[in-house]
């Protein structure tokens, strides 16, 4: 009997599992690329000391510092102390325990250290049909390169260390089909808040999304990742693109992707990925690109958004009014206008090149609004290093904005770079949550064009005025 | 990991949607390396004020809440960020089992590891049980079953082998370390 056709996911699942789900017990699922950073590895590495058990595949795990880490040039190169003790602990510790365990870490200085999220796909170690975990949710990036990628916690972290896999029960599949094009001044991160506006923020739980149809084929690499990146604001586990010429393309000469035969090898086998026809999902959900607006959010999670141009909801439930109450807005209120005191351009989601040359483009000779600080920090030390050969660099400085050494930086604010209390902050980051970017920080999730008009005008801005 | 068979304990109600682990652990907390500790940190930016003063009208701060074992909050419990160090904040603060209507994936998954009850159960118990803060519930893994005051016994789902694992402190990590041959036949096959 002819198997059942397959979608993407249940191919790259299938080829990963080492003993397969059972009533009694999950799947023990192999992991290709196991990422680590230093804030979810500590306590892993110490359930390994205190079993005396050796990483099994160093080869296939690598380590960087992004979260806690400073973004502040001194402290990063120019010997000054990191000036967060414990981060400056945290950052000893991945030290100590990659030289131990021999574990490759792309160190403080590294010129290949960035945001754990960035520099898989940069450095061409992210390639499609891989299994690429990390102890952070946003791990589902990856999955723009048709890798099946998730977030786990640091007990799963000690579980890839020493086994080089995990226990997993196979999740449910979601179509997620976009058809139409992106207008002008529209950009991926609006699509995917869009999305999530449309799921909800946990429409996704328990399924792998799979972003189809010809708006996703027509998004570069950069695009897709921003897309993948924000599954998880969906409670998706992963979301996943099938690879095709733009992959290809992407990965072809980038420092770790297989070379020469290999690469051969590997393109032949990457192009049986995709899923095939008539695969059926678990659930599917159309979206329309060509109706698709700037997005920003109002409210405290990544659901709550509306058009830039539209005005707030006029009536909701106890979620609602808390969410109001905690971001200073009235219901039915505009968002367009409303005063901002931040602009934060960096993040998993948008801080590679093509994040910075869209808000340089709309920055280049203007200046950020009086008393309003913008900060832009670049996905990693590549990055950084690219958009300096372009200028990019001295677009924003000469704007008015802070240039910064890679990091998660504001999206986390665990690291010095925190918006204070009360304040607004437009941010191309992934999480508006309470006290994300600082306690009491007011977010608004957006683009990088919406963020750089923003900053232009001192006021939550519709890009296009200003392209 | 230490072993979860039965509980009976009283429920503090934090009524709120969507409670992300932002909110359960802020960032800030997370320079941590160790996995103690960070019960005095639970919540903190809902517990306390920006001059570190408890907010009386906080449910945690409530004489009432002293002591309660069970936390009952309302739906997509748990969302946002991997870091496990919410169940160990909840774990260390005292609790030992969440209950909501939606339990988000990662922090499920974290807190069966770490021996923290993640309980789901329909919307009207849901409902139930916030309308009732600092009521004594036993919660019970072998059956998987939650039993009310009255004596009504709800059942809640819990995979067999999250059971297993729960009820005999059952480590994971044993458990795939059990299977290194087929590990390495893996490994060599491909
Ligand atoms: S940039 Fe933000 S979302 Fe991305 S990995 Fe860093 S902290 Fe997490």
């Amino acid at each position: 009997m002819p198997s059942a056709p397959r979608t993407l996911f249940e191919k790259v699942w299938q080829r990963h599992e080492v003993v397969p789900e059972t009533a009694a017990a999950p799947a023990v699922l192999y992991v290709d690329l196991h990422l680590v950073h230093e804030v979810t590895s500590p306590q892993a590495f110490t359930v390994l000391r205190e079993r005396s058990l050796p990483v099994r595949r160093a080869d296939l795990t690598l380590a960087t510092l992004d979260h806690s880490t400073p973004t502040l040039t001194a402290q990063v190169f120019g010997g000054a102390p990191i000036a967060i003790e414990s981060a400056a602990r945290q950052v000893h510790e991945i030290e100590r325990n990659c030289a131990e365990f021999g574990v490759e870490l792309l160190g403080l200085r590294s010129a290949e250290r960035g945001i754990v999220h960035i520099i898989g796909p940069e450095l061409g170690l992210t390639q499609p049909g891989k299994t690429v975990v990390c102890g952070d949710s946003h791990t589902s990036t990856h999955g723009a390169l048709g890798a099946l990628a998730f977030g786990i916690g640091t007990t799963e972290v000690g579980h890839v260390l020493a086994t080089q896999c995990l226990l997993q029960r196979k999740p449910r599949t979601l179509a997620v089909n976009v058809a139409g094009k992106l207008r002008p001044g529209v950009t991926a991160k609006d699509l995917i808040l869009a999305i999530i506006g449309r799921l909800g923020v946990s429409g996704g739980a328990g399924h792998v999304i799979e972003y189809r149809g010809a708006t996703i084929r027509a998004l570069d690499m950069d695009e897709r990742m921003t897309v993948c990146n924000m599954s998880i604001e969906a409670g998706a586990r992963a979301g996943m693109i099938a690879p095709d010429e733009t992959t290809y393309a992407y990965l072809a000469g980038r420092p770790r992707a297989p070379r020469g035969a290999d690469w051969e090898r590997s393109l032949a086998a990457w192009r049986e990925l995709p899923g095939e026809p008539g695969a059926r999902f678990d659930r599917e959900l159309a979206i329309d690109a060509d109706e698709t607006e700037p997005m920003i959010t109002w409210g405290t999670n990544p659901g709550m958004s509306v058009a830039v141009g539209s005005p707030i909801p006029a009536a909701g439930d106890a979620l609602f009014e808390r969410a109001l109450a905690y971001m200073g807005f009235t219901a039915g209120q505009p968002i367009k206008d409303q005063p901002v005191n931040v602009v934060f351009v960096g993040s998993c989601t948008n801080a590679r090149l093509s994040d910075l040359r869209s808000a340089a483009g709309l920055l280049r000779g203007r200046r950020i609004a009086r008393g309003l600080t913008m900060l832009v920090v670049p996905g990693s030390q590549q990055v950084k290093r690219q958009a300096e050969a372009e200028g990019l660099d001295r677009v924003f400085l000469d704007a008015g904005a802070e240039w910064r050494e890679s990091g998660c930086s504001m999206c986390i604010g665990m690291n010095g770079d925190v918006v204070a209390r009360g304040q607004y902050a437009v941010s191309t980051s992934n999480r508006n949550f309470e006290g994300r970017q600082g306690s009491g920080a007011r977010t608004l999730l957006a683009s990088p064009l919406t963020a750089a008009a923003s900053a232009v005008r001192g006021r939550v801005t519709d890009p296009r005025e200003l392209l | 990991m230490q072993a979860f068979t039965t509980l009976t304990a009283r429920t503090a109600v934090l009524a709120a949607d969507n409670v992300d682990t932002d909110q359960i652990i802020p960032a800030r907390f997370l320079t941590t390396t160790a996995r103690t500790g960070l019960g005095a940190h639970l919540f903190a930016d809902w517990r306390y004020d920006p001059a570190g003063r408890p907010r009386p009208e906080f449910v945690l701060n409530r004489p009432e809440a002293a002591g309660c074992g069970i936390l009952v909050s309302g739906g997509n419990f748990g969302c946002g960020s991997s870091r496990e160090h919410a169940p160990w904040a909840l774990l260390d603060y005292g609790f030992r089992a969440v209950i909501s209507t939606g339990i988000a994936d990662i922090f499920r998954n974290n807190s069966l590891k770490n021996g923290l009850l993640p309980v789901i159960v329909d919307a009207a118990t849901g409902a139930w049980l916030i309308a009732h803060p600092g009521i004594e519930l036993t919660l019970d893994v072998p059956s998987t079953t939650l039993t009310l005051p009255e004596g009504r016994v709800v059942s809640f789902p819990l995979e067999p082998f999250a059971r297993h694992c729960l009820q005999n402190g059952v480590d994971e990590l044993g458990y795939l370390l059990g299977h290194r041959a087929a590990i390495g036949t893996f490994e060599t096959r491909r």
